[in-house]
């Protein structure tokens, strides 16, 4: 049995609302254990991100409680990395200076002789190296999502929040930012939360996935993704892929379904 | 930029002036405003060279630059903290905005007889009225800018482990710095638009005040020259700021285009 990590013990929130709270979260548990790759998928307004939110920090639960290694999560921390959907890479610093950025912290338990030497690690794993001394504003969309991830690994989180990293890319960097992603997990090893609304995307990269529902987000299910790390594109034409797909797909279509009676007041 | 760029830059720039100059010069001597009341380029040219060299242009020029550097240092010192609490914090901003908004419709020359009644005739009269000029003008440029910063910046540096303080040090100073020089170019241009005014009250020296006094007298080549060489010290140091800001936020998209 591997090590749970990060539990969710009951876990509900509400929102307040001008018409009084609003349940997003209901009764929501389950365990993620140490190496795992976890994505959550469900519509899109059913409170996905404040279950990472949460994780990260950024929310508490209204009930229930969230517990990193036994001790609930009060706040954020170097040991969680987040990568956000608008990414947020520092406009005032250069490509090189927005990786070493965590590394140059007080937190930082890296020495200072290291630092050069990790930037320049992530800058090439992340295919960044030619624009180390660029700023940010001169980078495509894809590149700033790389950005984004190196500078999050290069802090040396043990685990790596993400909300839909890939939602804003075309269809072909999104799907080289997938195998990336892969690839350096494979190297790295880390525990992984995603959020993605994307069923493919889910199937493809996560050792599990969690099936949320409509607004308040219960877990409707979580399918075990039974393929072997490493992954590549050639998974995608398996027939046992398309079929895990699919059963996923009829699973988030369903709620879908529910969610736009509801509206999307909130995510 | 190659050299054929460079030229064709310049001559961008020049261009307006030099149809502006002669513009000017046409109308001075085409005789349809009488020839007493306008003065050529050339007759002003000479003027100012003349109160250069063997009068007190220099002497008013660097007083009232004195004058409005104070003023605009004091109310950028003031504008920077009060317009960063008022665009940070939205309940700051609730009660502050309205009164920011009275005291800031108010112009400058109306309070001129009160600042005479409080501060006197002196030096920090004429600086307290470019201060409050300033002040103003500031703060709001300060406070819509920061209001706008977004959010997100602040949570990705807590994910990567800052403290308060780095916060403030790496994030909150860095994204701030832009407005501050908005704010600073702002201020000089309606402290530099606000100086006649505050020579108003009995300056001797000064831009201001050598046009008020060529007015009395009836010099109106001097009053040009004194136009003149306000529009040319105001320029000159929007220029010198403007590259200072291309210096410190080389970052910023839109400072590329300028």
């Amino acid at each position: 049995m591997p090590e749970i990590r990060i539990n969710f013990e009951n876990v509900s929130v509400d929102f307040a609302t001008e018409l009084g709270p609003l349940r997003v979260v209901n009764d929501v548990s389950f365990a993620i254990s140490e190496n795992e790759f976890i994505c959550i998928v469900g519509p899109s307004g059913c409170g996905k991100t404040t279950l990472m939110n949460i994780v990260a920090g950024f929310v508490q639960p209204t009930q229930g409680r969230v517990t990193l290694d036994g001790k609930p999560i009060t706040g954020p921390g170097r040991d969680r990395g987040v990568i956000f959907q608008e990414y947020g890479v520092f406009p005032w610093l250069t490509v090189e200076q927005n990786i070493m950025f965590g590394l140059r912290l007080h937190s930082s338990q890296v020495p200072a002789s290291q630092h050069r030497e990790i930037g320049q690690r992530y800058l090439e794993l992340m295919g960044l190296a030619d624009f180390a001394r660029a700023f940010p504003k001169t980078l495509s969309g894809g590149m700033r999502q790389r950005l984004a991830i190196a500078r999050a690994y290069a802090a040396q989180p043990e685990f790596l929040l993400m909300d839909e990293p890939f939602g804003a890319l075309d269809a072909q960097t999104r799907s080289k930012m997938q195998n990336l992603l892969l690839e350096v997990l494979e190297r790295e090893g880390k525990t992984v939360l995603m959020i993605t609304h994307s069923v493919d995307e889910a199937v493809y990269l996560a050792s599990r996935v969690v099936v949320v529902t409509a607004r308040p987000a219960r877990i409707k299910e979580i399918i075990d993704v039974p393929f072997a790390y490493p992954r590549s594109e050639a998974l995608h034409d398996t027939p046992a892929f398309g079929a895990l797909k699919a059963r996923v797909r009829d699973l988030v279509m369903a709620e879908y379904e529910v969610q736009q009676k509801l509206g999307s007041a909130t995510s | 930029m190659t050299t054929a760029a460079r030229l064709r830059h310049l001559g961008l720039v020049l261009m307006p002036w030099a149809v502006l100059v002669s513009m000017w010069h046409l109308l001075a001597v085409s005789g349809l405003v009488n020839t007493g009341l306008m003065p050529t380029p050339g007759e002003v040219s000479r003027k100012f060279w003349q109160l250069l060299t063997t009068d007190r242009l220099v002497v008013d020029i660097l007083r009232s630059t004195q004058r409005v550097a104070l003023g605009v240092s004091l109310g950028i010192l003031v504008a920077v903290p009060i317009g960063f609490l008022i665009g940070w914090y939205k309940n700051v901003r609730t009660f502050l905005d309205p009164l920011i908004n009275f005291f800031r419709a108010l112009p400058p020359i109306a309070l001129i007889p009160l600042v005479v009644v409080y501060f006197g005739i002196d030096e920090p009269a004429k600086v307290i009225i470019l201060f409050y000029a300033s002040f103003f003008a500031g703060v709001i440029v300060m406070y819509e800018g920061v209001a706008q910063i977004s959010p997100i910046y602040i949570k990705v540096s807590k994910t990567l482990g800052a403290n308060d303080a780095e916060i403030f040090a790496r994030v909150i100073v860095p994204m701030t710095m832009p407005h501050i020089l908005t704010a600073l170019r702002v201020a000089l241009g309606v402290a530099w638009a606000t100086l006649v005014a505050s020579e108003l009250v009995a300056a001797q020296q000064g831009l201001g005040a050598l046009i008020q006094s060529a007015g009395s007298f009836f010099q109106i080549d001097v009053i040009y020259v004194g136009i003149v060489c306000i529009g040319a010290v105001a320029l000159s140091m929007d220029m010198a700021l403007r590259a200072l800001t291309r210096r410190l936020i080389r970052w910023q998209d839109r400072v590329e285009g300028h």
